[in-house]
């Protein structure tokens, strides 16, 4: 307990200075000035996010080969994180777009594929939430986080494929990509802190998950001690008659 | 600094997600663990 009290201020610490680094270490950048430091917060959500998915989609690969529980604890717990990586996305690029392009938001292809995404797993867990027996949710789940993930290669490759109003990419992108030396390690120590938190939190979840198991197993134990109590209760009494 | 409500909103949101989900998931686990412990010592009693 200690130690995930150490860690937690330690995470927060990293954080802080990551956005100190963000906000004041960082070149200005000479065409959108301040507000485009929010590309430290926003590019590492999606980091974060698309390193969550691909852990669930192990997972639930996993779950449908070997049929272990934790596997399931482990792709909702992923879902969970990942969507809220995603929605911090989905805030923070239209708040980077507003003075940047002068709307809010566009239907193209980069920004409606990642819609659908949190559509997807928003869905699966609005799923799993009207399931009742656990092997059914966990086996139907697992079913559709594989063909949700379908969508994450598309997400990844759209602005590679296809002409957007979103930028190309400044990282991995073509020859015209890049970043200033100062701006990739300040992004690289945000990519670092943010990432951190998601795997805290990941880990949190997955014990809430792994808790939520043990629950069930006890009301198990439960109705299977009542359910035999009753049927020797009723062979005594009709051994009486 | 030019547009710098919008980034203060962007960094707010940041943490304001990443902090209210930290005290939902340590909430619910508050909550399953009282509820072990209640369904622990039905099991007891039985």
């Amino acid at each position: 307990m200690r130690l995930r009290g150490a860690l937690t201020i330690l995470i927060a610490g990293l954080m802080f200075f990551a956005g100190y680094a963000a906000l004041f270490i960082a070149p200005d950048e000479k065409t959108m000035h301040a507000v485009q430091r929010i590309f430290y917060f926003h590019l590492p959500s999606w980091i974060a996010m698309f390193s969550a998915m691909c852990v669930v989609f192990y997972a639930n690969v996993a779950f449908l080969t070997t049929r272990q529980r934790k596997f399931d604890a482990l792709a909702v717990s992923g879902v969970e994180v990942g969507v809220l990586c995603c929605t911090i996305g989905l805030i923070t690029g239209p708040l980077w777009a507003r003075p940047v392009w002068g709307i809010w938001w566009t239907w193209d292809a980069r920004l409606t594929t990642t819609f659908i995404l949190w559509i997807l797993y928003v869905s699966y867990l609005l799923l799993r939430g009207l399931l009742e027996d656990p092997e059914k949710k966990a086996s139907l789940s697992a079913i559709f986080g594989i063909f949700a993930f379908l969508d994450v290669p598309l997400v990844y490759l759209s602005n590679r494929l296809w002409r957007t109003q979103h930028p190309q990419p400044v990282i991995a992108g073509g020859s015209n990509s890049g970043l200033d030396p100062l701006m990739g390690k300040v992004l690289l120590l945000c990519v670092v802190a943010v990432f951190c938190v998601m795997v805290l939190a990941y880990i949190d979840r997955y014990r809430l998950e792994l808790l939520r198991n043990e629950v069930d197993e006890l009301r198990f134990a439960i109705e299977s001690r009542n359910t035999a109590a009753a049927s020797v209760s009723g062979a005594a009494a009709r051994k009486v008659s | 600094m030019k547009n710098f409500e919008f980034l203060f909103t962007a960094w707010m949101v940041v943490w304001a997600a990443f902090f209210a989900y930290e005290v939902s998931v340590a909430r619910r686990i508050s909550q399953v663990r009282k509820e072990i412990e209640s369904l622990k010592q039905q099991l007891n009693a039985l």
